[in-house]
């Protein structure tokens, strides 16, 4: 069946469907990773979005009940140039079109994903409409045209847990899961799975649920944290009254400064517990100490930006799923820049020297792109420790 | 960090020859190391006994030696030289063997010379397959069960412990310690087969050590290019998944790049285990290259092996991605880190980043065991492949069918070109299916035409379902397009990679009918940026490939522009000479202010460095890619006449469509080809040739030899590397030979030509410019004509043919230049017999002698003539006068010999030579031994020869003879020659012929060591004995220099002579050259 892509500005790709049927717009964005589309597709921060991947081939794979980020795919439409149908691996469990036919979201195959990325590149992100109705291509651009788009949007309300809830009691989820290695005989197994025993648990938290990915919390469970996740507008003094050793800010979709509510219970949050923020919780952290952010032109998505930790010079190629920034200039003195974007100089990382808090604009949990940046989880083990 | 200053001078180790296994991508890293380093300001010594590479040229090192590279040479150079730091990473396999023996023997102590890249505990841990192994289980990494072995007694017992632990005992997999690309190793399915192979492991492996180990066979084959700096930085260039599974050697497996079945978080676990590796081997700087395989069915992941180096892989992966590892390597290794360094595509983002690509990648092997017909054809753990093309789109089917073409062997994608393999019965085709072998591709779209399933073939063959079932796709889409489905467009047919050539055979119609069709329906190709980045970033390099796509990338411009066709994968007979060329003409145009574009599809090669040429086109050179480029590019001229037969094949169709080829006409080029035109053309300027006829048929044939009298070389036209010609002494071997040989090239006629025995053969390399001609060089070959000249031996300037001789060769060379209104470069062959000069043939076209006559003369000879090409005139690029340089230098040839065991080992009119070396000294003698210890067979100065001489050799081997007993050799023979030696009073030993089965023999000897020299000249019978045979093939095996030729072993005892009385002596091309 047809498809038509149409951006905002006029321009549209017709392609073939896969996947569901109907009409989606969404902020159109891309993806330069070239694994992973199944962790991309589940990750709430993309709620609101129509994600594009620059790899041309997608669907290798297929889709596995593990390699997910939440309980359902979050994009509002998938854009490739060439699907797998049959796939092939060990894990597979299903195909992606039938995943995404089971999920309803509308994918489209066989447009030249390298001339939208250009597009996107050289125009910026826009409003897109995806749809397999049967109307003309400029039609579906004054659609898209006419669509919501992301900037100002609160899509936190829309991911976020309703009620709170403590992640993985029995230490089931959370255990890492590793290849069979009959060398080195790994702990655990599960069926055909195996999986690194979990270590003790040392502290208590909360988890602030801005739409945060699963492997979040599988690797603060890893790091010895007991993880409490709360609703995005649950009351610093409802955080407080639970009597965590620290805070943790989540990832999540949308503009952050639509969320100033959000920003005023960080704040008096700030100073009385350790916190560690990542991605849009970066950013309300930023929000929260006096900072500004600011829109990218078009993001940075993908497994392969390289930051620069200012304190030892070392190079971490990282995971990034973000449209917006920190604007270093915004920063009050209290606030030290941590970490840089090799690529375009952004921020990257911050670090309160008044409080116990710091946070990363990237995705150290990786899942998907590189492990790189994992130590942030263990930073944060050491802070809520030094703190006390 | 910034860079170490405490380095001054930094010597460089090259690869040496062009052999299996070490191509010419050594030359492309060495080529970006040198430029990287000199950018730096660092002094950089270089040591390569290859002059076919560009890395030998003179501007790209301070000091270059063109030496062997070898411990003892090195150590003189560095004695002299003396050197603050070696980088042994960049020079392959040899580069860092050499390094090592050199740490072993303590040299770079004494010199107090540190190594940079890689130390020496690095290197062993690395190499070493025990070190290797406790690493790996260090670090939590799964084995395959294995054991290393120093005895056939400690095989056996591994053998028996891997059976217990993994319940199967075979096959297993030998691997002898520290060989090229795997040479000697092999899988065992039977204790037999365990036998054969572990015992040739253990004779080959310079520390007679094998690696027993379990069986991977099967399981899914994966590398990673990883690269890391001094402050721990890790990042991976680029994975490659192999779509041959373990068991062929990834060499000769068609690689995909990036890695297509793995989920992220396996990705990741490999990505993570990389970086593991390489911080436990403790590789410092710069790249390595890791193999890891998986099993298809529990994902349990082994790590194969690592190379602390830069190597195939990762000049593959250079290409794929745009990312320069060898010049990011060479400046690791002066101290800089990844951040501190730009990424050169993108000029605003760091090379600290992991490339991501937005096309697919694909490499194919290019085999030529049709020059060795006895070798065995099956594809294993060793290499047996000679070259490689590359092809990138933006799908895995069009790469592939991309790549199918690239490879030049007569193919136009997977199948459907009208040169299908004739149907095959079943029990054929399926051993063809289940046992690897060069054309399995094909015949894995013959078992999806016949019915055959995904699964079927997944369990016969191991490829991963994933690739099957593209290949079947491929095969569906064929017969739609055969049926004329109307949802098959042509644009739709061009995605999935089909070639006009397939669209034109299915659909019965002529290329240029679909050709003009898609033009007119606009479908037309893209041209896409290789970006490093997926178009996350604007790119500056114009690095490109074609597909068919929405938009165009490539830029106008305002500059003249001239297109240089390459020479499209390396093979037999044409090779990084060739390239080299190319280069030239890319280097020499740039100098003149134009813009050049080159097209070619080798990843080995400097030519398709981005840095090389103003634009770079990756694309298969066929008529339809090629002229696609012209069509989009629109350059002012195009060179055709560097880049081997591929673009001369090419010339006449590209002309005729509008394509202006510069320099010397290919109309010209073929008229040289025109037995008839070129004999009126002889006659004309009173030169002579041997006898000859064209026939085409047998009968005619017969008629011809008759008449000009046996033996006759027969040959079809239009083939470069001697392919098929071969030398006939009765009716009965022609016979034969039209019966095979009319199928080696159905539309070409076959030349007859009677054969001069034992003439001395001349190469001649010319430039001229429309007015004046100059002679580049004469060169004498050692071997007497009939061998072909790329398999001899040849000396720079000549020493046997008179003043006279040379007189006529020169003003038969300019004489035919002008004839033929050259314009660039020509090489002509004469014989010489009994002070007659005879043409052998002309080939108008830069020759496989280019560079190596460009490096004794000092003159750059394809610059020259690229320049000639465009217009400039010798005498104001200051070229007039030939040179007879006071030095003397020899060219010697490398055979692949000791990958396709039992081989015979003589040399024909078929080219067989993989690569070349070149010894240079001011004396010939000395300059030969070099040659000869370049080539990996230095000659003995004393001990125990084994001389067997054909009959016709006996008389005329007299004084040779004497010359070995007075070199104090000990002779041994066989019958005939032994009484033939003694009838000249020379002591000689007479042992039993291999035919008498009484021992000890000859074979007894060389097995144990007890000869250091073989001179053997052949029967000369198209089917020599069998047991000559055996003796030369097992000499090889051994180690054991063998001459065939009763002028090589000449040149070799003089050249032993002058090894005893006088001292090695090294000394650099640039002071060969001040004057």
């Amino acid at each position: 069946m047809k498809a038509i892509l149409a951006l905002e500005d006029g321009r549209h790709f017709v392609g073939e469907a896969f996947g569901a049927t109907g009409e989606q717009s969404g902020e159109i964005c891309f993806n330069t990773s070239m694994t992973g589309y199944q962790e991309i597709l589940t990750d709430p921060s993309y709620r609101g979005q129509i994600v594009t991947m620059t790899y041309p081939l997608i669907g290798n794979y297929g889709v596995n009940d593990i390699d997910t980020e939440s309980n359902c795919p979050h994009v509002k439409g998938f854009v490739i140039e060439e699907l797998c149908e049959e796939p092939s691996n060990w894990r597979s469990e299903s195909s992606l079109q039938s995943y995404l036919k089971n999920n309803n979201i509308i994918g489209i195959q066989g447009i030249d994903t390298r001339s939208l990325t250009k597009h996107l590149r050289e125009r910026g992100a826009m409003k897109a409409l995806l749809t397999t109705e049967n109307i003309s291509p400029e039609e579906a651009c004054s659609r898209a045209t006419k669509s919501d788009g992301v900037v100002g949007m609160d899509f936190v309300q829309e991911v976020t847990t309703e009620k709170p809830y403590r992640w993985d009691p029995d230490n089931t989820l959370s255990r890492e899961w590793v290849l069979a290695n009959p060398t080195t005989k790994p702990e655990e197994k599960n069926g055909k799975d195996y999986y690194k025993s979990l270590t003790e648990i040392k502290y208590q938290i909360v988890a602030y649920d801005f739409g945060i990915k699963k492997n979040i919390l599988r690797c603060l469970r890893r790091e010895g944290f007991s993880v409490d996740v709360v609703n995005a507008r649950t009351s610093a003094e409802d955080v407080l009254s639970m009597n965590p050793d620290g805070v943790f800010l989540s990832n999540g979709p949308g503009d952050p400064e639509a969320l100033g509510d959000i920003h005023a219970e960080i704040k008096s949050l700030l100073g009385k517990i350790p916190v560690f923020g990542i991605c849009l919780g970066h950013q309300v952290l930023a929000h929260a100490i006096g900072g500004k952010t600011y829109k990218l032109k078009f993001g940075h998505r993908g497994g392969n930006q390289p930051v620069k930790d200012l304190r030892t010079n070392a190079v971490a190629i990282t995971s990034q799923n973000h449209g917006f920034a920190v604007d270093a200039d915004s920063l009050p003195a209290s606030a030290e820049v941590t970490h840089l974007n090799l690529n375009d100089g952004t921020v990257e990382g911050l670090r309160s020297n008044d409080h116990p808090t710091f946070s990363v604009q990237y995705h150290p949990e990786a899942s998907p792109g590189p492990n790189d940046a994992k130590y942030f989880f263990s930073e944060f083990a050491k802070l809520i420790g030094d703190s006390k | 960090m910034p860079k170490d200053t405490s380095i001054k001078k930094i010597l460089l180790i090259g690869s040496g020859p062009i052999v299996i296994g070490q191509g010419c991508e050594f030359d492309y890293s060495g080529v970006q190391a040198c430029k990287a380093l000199k950018e730096e300001g660092y002094k950089v010594v270089l040591v390569n006994s290859n002059p076919a590479t560009i890395m030998t040229d003179p501007e790209f090192a301070d000091r270059t030696y063109i030496e062997p590279v070898t411990p003892e040479i090195v150590e003189k150079i560095i004695e002299r030289e003396n050197p603050d730091a070696l980088l042994p990473t960049l020079g392959g396999q040899t580069g860092l063997n050499t390094a090592m023996d050199l740490v072993r023997k303590g040299v770079l102590d004494k010199y107090n010379v540190k190594l940079i890249g890689a130390n020496a505990e690095a290197i062993e841990k690395g190499e070493d397959r025990l070190a290797f192994k406790e690493a790996m289980i260090k670090i939590g990494m799964d084995l395959p069960q294995s054991g290393v072995a120093r005895s056939m007694s400690d095989a056996l017992t591994i053998e028996e412990e891997i059976a217990e632990k993994t319940g199967k005992r075979f096959p297993l997999i030998i691997r002898p310690a520290y060989t090229l690309g795997g040479s000697g190793g092999g899988i065992a399915y039977n204790s037999e087969e365990f036998e054969t192979i572990v015992n040739r492991g253990l004779d080959m492996s310079p520390v007679t050590e094998v690696l027993v180990e379990e069986s991977l066979l099967g399981w899914k084959e994966f590398e990673m290019e990883v690269m890391r700096d001094r402050k721990d930085n890790c990042v991976v260039i680029c994975s490659i998944e192999n779509l041959d599974p373990m068991g062929v050697h990834t060499g000769d497996s068609i690689t995909v790049a990036p890695a297509q079945t793995l989920t992220d978080k396996e990705y990741q676990i490999m990505r993570d285990a990389s970086f593991a590796v390489i911080r436990e081997i403790g590789v410092e700087t710069g790249g390595s290259n890791i193999q890891f395989s998986m099993c298809p069915k529990t994902g349990r992941m082994i790590v194969i092996e690592m190379n602390p180096r830069v190597s195939r892989s990762s000049a593959l992966a250079s290409k794929a991605t745009g990312f320069p590892i060898a010049k990011i390597a060479a400046k690791l290794a002066v101290g800089y880190t990844l951040d501190e360094l730009p990424n050169d595509i993108t000029r605003e983002t760091p090379a600290c980043f992991e490339p991501t690509i937005d096309y697919c990648v694909v490499k194919t092997p290019r085999f030529t065991f049709e020059k060795f017909p006895s070798a065995d054809p099956t594809l294993t753990t060793q290499m047996k492949s000679v070259g490689e093309a590359m092809s990138i789109g933006r799908t895995f089917k069009e790469a592939m069918q991309k790549a199918l073409r690239s490879l030049e062997t007569g193919r136009f994608g997977l199948g459907a070109d009208g040169k299908d393999i004739p149907k095959s019965n079943a029990e054929e085709l399926l051993s063809k299916i289940a046992v690897p072998n060069a054309e399995r591709i094909f015949y894995l779209r013959e078992a999806f035409k016949n019915g055959m399933t995904v699964d079927e073939l997944f369990g016969m063959t191991g490829i991963d379902p994933w690739f099957l079932r593209q290949l079947q796709q491929i095969c569906e889409a064929e017969e739609k397009i055969a049926s004329n489905e109307n949802d098959l467009t042509i644009r739709k047919a061009k995605k999935l990679g089909f070639s006009d050539r397939q669209i034109a055979h299915l659909k019965g119609e002529t290329e240029l009918q679909i050709r003009e069709k898609r033009k007119n329906e606009g479908v037309i190709p893209t041209y896409r940026l290789v970006d490093t980045c997926a178009a996350e970033f604007e790119a500056f390099t114009p690095y490109y490939y074609s597909t068919y796509g929405d938009e165009n990338e490539t830029r106008e411009t305002n500059k003249k522009q001239v297109m240089i066709l390459g020479g499209g994968p390396n093979r037999i007979g044409q090779g990084i000479e060739f390239d080299y060329c190319c280069v030239h003409a890319a280097f020499a145009l740039k100098e003149l202010g134009f813009e050049t574009i080159m097209v070619n599809s080798n990843p080995e090669t400097v030519s398709t460095d981005y840095d090389t040429s103003d634009k770079l086109y990756f694309e298969p050179l066929t008529f339809e890619d090629v002229l696609n480029i012209f069509e989009a590019e629109k350059p002012w001229g195009t060179i055709v006449q560097f880049g081997g037969q591929t673009p001369l094949n090419l010339a006449a169709d590209l002309e005729s469509n509008g394509v202006a080829v510069i320099g010397t006409s290919p109309k010209n080029i073929e008229l040289a080809e025109d037995r008839k035109y070129f004999s009126a053309l002889l006659d004309e300027l009173g030169l002579k040739q041997a006898d000859a006829g064209t026939a085409t048929s047998e009968e005619e044939a017969i008629e011809i030899a008759q008449k000009i009298g046996y033996p006759v070389l027969v040959r079809p036209s239009f083939v470069l590397g001697g392919r098929a010609m071969v030398i006939v002494y009765n009716d009965q071997e022609l016979s034969s030979y039209m019966r095979s040989a009319v199928e080696a090239s159905p539309e070409r006629p076959i030349l007859v030509d009677r054969f001069l025995e034992d003439a001395t053969e001349i190469d001649v390399d010319v430039i001229s410019d429309g007015e004046i001609s100059v002679v580049g060089a004469i060169m004498e070959h050692i071997e007497q004509a009939g061998i072909h000249s790329g398999d001899s031996a040849c000396v720079i300037p000549p020493f046997s043919i008179s003043d006279k001789i040379k007189e006529e060769i020169s003003t038969a060379s300019k004489a035919l230049a002008k004839k033929l209104q050259v314009k660039g470069l020509m090489n002509i062959q004469f014989a010489v017999k009994n002070e007659e000069l005879f043409v052998i043939e002309v080939n108008p076209r830069a020759s496989r002698t280019v560079p190596f006559a460009s490096k004794t003369i000092g003159v750059p000879l394809a610059k020259l003539a690229a320049k000639v090409m465009v217009g400039e005139k010798l005498t104001d690029l200051g070229f007039t006068k030939e040179i007879t340089p006071d030095h003397h230098a020899v060219k010697e040839a490398v055979f692949p010999f000791v990958k396709f065991p039992g081989t015979d080992i003589v040399l024909g009119p078929e080219m067989k030579a993989t690569g070349e070396v070149m010894g240079i000294d001011s004396d010939l003698g000395m300059a030969y031994a070099k040659s000869q210890m370049a080539a990996s067979c230095p000659l003995p100065l004393g001990g125990n020869i084994f001389i067997s001489l054909k009959d016709r050799d006996k008389d005329k081997a007299k004084e040779i003879i004497k010359d070995y007993h007075e070199l104090g050799f000990k002779l041994f023979s066989t019958e005939g020659t032994a009484k033939a030696i003694k009838d000249e009073g020379i002591p000689v030993t007479k042992l039993f012929k291999l035919a008498e089965q009484r021992r000890p023999n000859v074979l007894d000897m060389i097995k144990n060591g007890e000869i250091d020299f073989v001179i053997n000249t052949t029967s000369g019978d198209r089917n020599p004995r069998a047991d000559e045979v055996t003796i030369r093939s097992s000499a090889i095996a051994n180690g054991i220099p063998v001459m065939t030729s009763l002028s090589a072993a000449k040149a070799s005892s003089m050249a032993i002579r002058s090894l005893k009385t006088m001292d090695l002596k090294v000394k650099t091309l640039q002071e060969f050259h001040i004057g």
